[in-house]
């Protein structure tokens, strides 16, 4: 599968061919980029005519040269086969609900401000993530890295059964070959300086949310008694941000319908001293005014685009950043079982409440028909992780012809059962705002690569 | 060639040693509420893609 594509840059128009199957890139000219087209892919009636205009010693020599390149391996590959389901068995990642209680009120929280729609404020207690460790090391198999994320609600309201955790864990994993990766996303309420210290120790990666400019912040993300929350969390996390030094971290925003202009969000981040920056689409069923819906897409691409165009300038100009949804790296990213696979909700990444129930992912926690066992009682089934075993590219017949297919790797599985009713069925909005950013990350990645 | 720039050849791992899942698990890096697999790093390769160095050449 050939994607074709154009990206303006700095007022040029600048054209793309990108192998799916080999993931390949190139830039060619714009006679090239037609002719590939019209034996790759699909011209339209403006490029049917261009093509019929064109010089036909012209289309021999380009020709030649595609059919070179084809048989280099580099243009129109032999699509990858793989008729397997994900391996079930064998967990990595542990996802542990440390208390399901907040100190904000974000509205467009999918957690329930932090309750998972039980109403009932709870806390993991020690025993539990021991429980919760010791089932994720019997049950992790030949794996040697292992991973644990310290979720919420606010985990650091529940910071003394963490550093037990941690403790605990370390412990283990030296007695049975194992290693551990750490991370935490916090709102960072309760980042003191101790905190940081601890975090930074300890953590591989640390998620500090925060939603950009304080109008935006504020808006969505108040306290308990409805204050704005965003000069406390900014202070925060630039503390923490100045002890981190080059370790792992990001701060993470979600952008809603009200604010569409979120490249200024992510370039205020950038101005604030953060140099790697997450801002993900909200998710939220359409009735929500928050909700990003079909009539909001042309308005996000362009902002893609906006951003994209600042980002290159940025980096070019001695304001690095990094913009989660921008990073690929075209020569070392995962191989080609880890992207059919995607995230492995369900199969090597469970959820654990603060009680102990495992669930396939955060986002199904508390969810009636998903709950697969409980660490306390020691009960576990496959039936559920079966289901999830099958939710692979390969199986969802949309993504197979989508040239995003090996980055995203189907979509999230949550919002594909939340808001498409199943999970081999694709969220069609995910998809259009991913399509943008896959074909931005790759002109970014020419750009920067070859062409300044 | 003269109509061709190639930027990448075949950086898609399809042989050798794959599927070995000593990978960051997504959803543990910053997403927890997409799925975005492609901008992530092979064990065996280390960190890339988000250090602060120049873009990868």
């Amino acid at each position: 599968m050939i994607h074709s594509f154009r990206y303006n840059h700095k007022g040029r128009d600048l054209h793309f061919i990108f192998d799916v199957e080999s993931g390949s890139l190139h830039n060619v000219d714009r006679s090239c980029y037609i002719i590939s087209k019209s034996l790759y892919g699909k011209l339209d009636s403006a490029e049917k005519s261009e093509l019929d205009g064109m010089d036909k010693q012209l289309i021999c020599e380009i020709t030649a040269e595609l059919k070179q390149l084809e048989g280099e391996g580099g243009i129109n590959c032999a699509n990858y086969c793989d008729s397997g389901d994900k391996q079930i068995g064998e967990i990595k990642a542990l996802c542990l609900h440390i208390c399901h209680d907040c100190n904000l009120r974000c509205k467009y929280c999918f957690a329930d401000e932090g309750t998972y729609h039980s109403k009932i404020r709870e806390y993991m207690s020690f025993e539990v993530g021991q429980k919760a460790i010791d089932f994720l090391i019997a049950n992790s198999g030949k794996r040697k890295s292992l991973e644990v994320d310290f979720f919420g609600g606010e985990p650091l309201m529940n910071l003394g059964v963490v550093k037990s955790i941690v403790e605990y864990a370390k412990a283990e994993a030296s007695k049975h070959g194992k290693e551990f990766n750490f991370t935490m996303t916090t709102n960072c309420v309760l980042l003191t300086d101790e905190n940081i210290k601890w975090l930074n120790e300890e953590m591989y990666n640390v998620v500090l949310s925060i939603d950009g400019r304080e109008l935006v912040h504020d808006n969505l993300r108040r306290t308990i008694n409805g204050k704005g929350s965003q000069s406390l969390v900014l202070a925060n996390a630039k503390k923490f941000r100045e002890v981190r030094g080059d370790k792992s971290y990001y701060v993470r925003g979600t952008f809603t319908a009200h604010n569409l202009d979120f490249a200024a969000d992510v370039l205020y981040l950038r101005d604030q001293g953060f140099d790697q920056i997450s801002v993900e689409p909200v998710v939220l069923p359409e009735d929500s005014p928050m909700a990003l819906r079909a009539e909001h897409l042309p308005a996000i691409a362009k902002e893609y685009e906006k951003l994209a165009a600042e980002y290159l300038e940025s980096r070019s100009h001695g304001k690095w950043f990094n913009f989660f949804h921008f990073m690929m790296d075209l020569d070392g990213g995962p191989c080609v079982k880890k992207r059919i696979t995607g995230c492995g909700a369900g199969c090597e990444y469970l959820s654990v409440t603060p009680y102990g129930d495992i669930y396939p992912c955060h986002q199904f926690s508390e969810e009636k028909g998903y709950k697969l066992g409980s660490v306390v009682t020691g009960e576990f089934g496959l039936d559920i992780s079966k289901k999830f075993a099958k939710n692979t590219v390969f199986n969802k017949p949309d993504c197979m012809v989508c040239p995003a297919k090996y980055y995203c790797s189907g979509g999230c599985c949550a919002n594909n059962t939340h808001f498409v009713g199943d999970m081999s069925n694709p969220y069609a909005i995910s998809c259009e705002m991913m399509r943008k950013r896959f074909e931005l990350s790759l002109a970014i990645a020419g750009i920067e690569r070859s062409l300044v | 060639m003269k109509h061709i720039n190639t930027i990448v050849a075949s950086g898609m791992k399809k042989t050798g040693n794959i599927g070995c899942g000593e990978c960051q698990s997504s959803c543990q890096s910053a997403c927890k509420t997409s799925c975005t697999v492609g901008n992530q790093s092979c064990k065996h390769q280390g960190e890339r893609v988000n250090t602060t160095a120049k873009p990868l050449i």
